[in-house]
């Protein structure tokens, strides 16, 4: 069927396969699959205009919304000649099959020379822009972070740590249910069926209770100036959490916020780590808490915070321009999510004051506030958040014991 | 209720946005393409969105106008295969082993068989999907599928490949002819690649001023001409603001009839004051809007019109 439906148009398929490979590069995840589906969906429609053509190669391949502008650009680049599109319509429409063109003479040439041109002026504009985006904020550090790659022992003993690892909250109640020997309630089809077999004479009663899983988890590491002797401990710590449970969220902020969570799926640490220093441009530069948080909470809360999810929230709660807008961010945070925890690696010192305008700020609106005192090793992380990660109420990690100490 | 006669399926992609302008659905281009091909090659259309733009009401459309039945499958956290595909009967399975005991039955295949038949199963929303139907396959609608967790995605993308369901003591129910599957998502959480491969995606955004404007004379038809444009202009203005949730379709549609109601020919600042728990759901949303803000978009709004006649 594929063959009597590609041979018509041969150049089509071609050049939809060449659209796709491009759509990839521009890192729209595309499988060979939606290539077949494109041609079905083209041969289906019955395209008549660019537009319909457009919208048509859009519905197969785009199959998330960030992706759009991707598709739109790469769509606008790879069809750029005028008329390009319309000559590939053409070729869908049932006509006699007609002599292969022979390439015009200098074609090749023109071309070279027409792209060749282009390309430096598409160049230096994005130079232009670069320089641009240097001069927003004289504050802002951009700049890209070089991570020691892990040693072998660091990683199996990551893989320890992380073994013995207890989240705060670590497990909550789903709402679905699961055979149990003490449940709470009878499950009847399995006592239905186990009664069956006795005949039916004897009820031997099956009960079901509640499902237990951990909570999403989504971790908000501050990668400013003054936490950056940290970040690639948290990175560690972060990826080899990705890779140990499902639904793990990562967001860098310094000056800006960057998801990073695709990054931290790569299964070598090495490789993870690499791809998050290329994903956010402003390492060790300045902190804005209150402005980071305020994107999280309007562009991805209402996406990674559901189903109860936990926030680790890792920052030395130095903001630069403390005022009224951190507290309301960090309570519309609060209120966003099932248990909020703070983990504080600057505060090493048992008389530390809360005195930082950010700090008392943030301290009234978090769950569990979690200082460490040791942060050299993944086992000091882990034991920090381990301990006494059961028992809610535990008074170190209260964070009323610090605000008191600030009175 | 009249039996639904079977309609053909639209056979272009501009009869499909016709078929959807006559229920009074104003679709664009893009999501008339979608449909259209999602109609035509058998696929699961999946429609992402802010709350409030339309998803669910596609659906509702589509059964509408192609006659069909429409299946609801809603779904929630915790949503399990007894709520979703099947349950057998439990009660009545009870009874008709007493009867068969009273009767001297005691062959426990016999027994089994009766007890596990169709009679005492009861069909949920994907079962139902499946069934032949006399006016063409249904529409199943699964709303809202991100509410729901992601055992219950992997256990759709096989129905949704073979439409077929398995019932163990039964064995294994095939659609004849496949459901129009629609599934919508608000996004609160990202739904697995793997289901949306399988689907054609859509995103349905806000309107533009215009078709926002046909919306509303369609669906609100006793509103008048200025107040009208006047809703569509504040609306779309407040769109433009930094606002935590911005107002979606349906609350330029419940504000408009709000104001009808009301019997407002024009807007005034103080109105829409008073009005505004209709558009906005957050209390620092609201909050943001108190004072002179209301009345100086309100200002902008009017001035835009005027320009514009």
């Amino acid at each position: 069927m594929m063959s009597a439906m590609a041979e018509p148009s041969g150049r089509l398929a071609e050049n939809i396969l060449y659209f796709a490979r491009a759509l990839r590069a521009a890192g729209i995840p595309v499988g060979p699959g939606a290539v077949l589906d494109a041609l079905e969906a083209l041969q289906t429609a019955g395209v008549g205009t660019r537009e319909d053509f457009y919208w048509t190669l859009h519905a197969v391949f785009v199959k998330r919304h960030e992706h759009s502008i991707l598709f739109d650009q790469a769509f606008r680049i790879f069809f750029r000649r005028r008329g390009y599109v319309d000559q590939l319509i053409a070729m869908m429409l049932p006509q006699a099959p007609s002599a292969p063109q022979a390439p015009q003479p200098g074609a090749t040439r023109i071309h070279e020379a027409l792209y060749a041109g282009l390309d430096d002026k598409l160049k230096k504009e994005r130079e232009v822009e670069l320089d641009a985006r240097m001069t927003v904020s004289d504050r802002e550090v951009l700049q890209k972070k070089d991570f020691a790659q892990m040693t072998a022992a660091e990683i199996a003993a990551a893989k320890e740590a992380m073994r013995r690892l207890v989240l705060p909250l670590a497990e909550v109640r789903t709402r679905r249910l699961k055979p149990h020997p003490r449940g709470h309630l009878i499950d009847i089809r399995r006592t239905l069926r186990a009664s069956m077999k006795g005949g039916g004479d004897f009820i031997d009663l099956r009960f079901i209770g509640p499902k237990t899983k951990p909570p999403p988890l989504v971790a908000l590491l501050d990668i400013s100036g003054s936490m950056s002797q940290y970040s690639r401990i948290f990175l560690h710590f972060l990826h080899a959490l990705t890779d140990a449970r499902r639904r793990v969220s990562t967001f860098l902020f310094g000056t800006r916020l960057t998801n990073v969570t695709r990054a931290l799926r790569e299964r070598d640490p090495d490789d993870a780590l690499a791809a998050c220093s290329a994903a956010v441009p402003d390492w060790s530069g300045g902190t804005r808490i209150a402005a980071s948080l305020r994107a999280f909470n309007k562009l991805w809360a209402r996406r990674v915070l559901t189903q109860g999810a936990v926030v680790l929230l890792i920052t030395d709660g130095l903001e630069r321009d403390a005022d009224d807008t951190l507290a309301f961010e960090i309570d519309r945070l609060h209120r966003s999510c099932r248990r909020l925890v703070w983990l504080n690696p600057l505060l090493r010192f048992e008389g530390f004051e809360a005195r930082a305008r950010g700090i008392k700020a943030m301290l009234p609106h978090v769950d569990e506030f979690r200082p460490i005192h040791n942060l050299e090793s993944m086992a000091g992380l882990v034991a920090a958040l381990t301990q006494g990660a059961n028992h809610v109420g535990d008074r170190a990690a209260s964070p009323k014991a610090w605000m008191q100490k600030v009175a | 209720m009249q039996q639904p006669i079977p309609r053909p399926l639209p056979a272009s992609i501009d009869s499909t946005v016709e078929l959807l302008a006559k229920a009074d659905y104003l679709a664009d281009r893009s999501l008339g393409t979608v449909l259209y091909l999602a109609l035509k090659m058998g696929r699961p259309i999946f429609l992402e969105g802010e709350a409030g733009v339309g998803k669910t009401e596609i659906a509702k459309v589509l059964a509408a106008t192609l006659g069909r039945r429409l299946i609801r499958l809603q779904c929630y956290e915790g949503l399990d295969i007894t709520a979703a595909v099947y349950e057998w009967n439990y009660a009545a399975q009870m009874i008709a082993i007493r009867v068969a005991e009273a009767e001297g039955e005691h062959d426990r295949d016999r027994l089994e068989h009766d007890v596990f038949s169709e009679r005492f199963l009861i069909k949920r929303p994907l079962l139902q999907a499946l069934e032949p139907d006399t006016a063409g396959a249904p529409v199943l609608l699964i709303d809202e599928i991100d509410r729901t967790d992601e055992a219950f995605e992997a256990f759709l993308l096989e129905v949704l490949a073979d439409f077929q369901v398995t019932v163990p003591e039964l064995g294994t129910v095939k659609a004849a002819h496949p459901p129009i599957v629609v599934i919508t998502s608000n996004r609160t959480r990202e739904v697995h690649d793997a289901l949306k491969r399988r689907c054609l995606y859509h995103w349905v955004g806000y309107p533009s001023a215009e078709r926002e404007l046909a919306i509303v004379r369609a669906k609100v038809p006793d509103v008048g001409k200025k107040l009208s444009e006047q809703v569509v202009g504040f609306v779309q203005r407040l769109r433009k603001e930094d606002l935590f949730k911005s107002p979606g379709v349906a609350e330029t549609l419940d504000w408009a009839s709000a104001l009808s109601e009301l019997d407002v020919v024009a807007l005034d600042p103080a109105t829409v004051s008073d009005t505004l728990g209709v558009l906005l759901k957050y209390q620092d949303d609201i909050a943001k809007l108190e004072g002179s803000k209301v009345k100086e978009l309100l200002d902008d709004v009017k001035a835009e019109l005027r320009a514009a006649e």
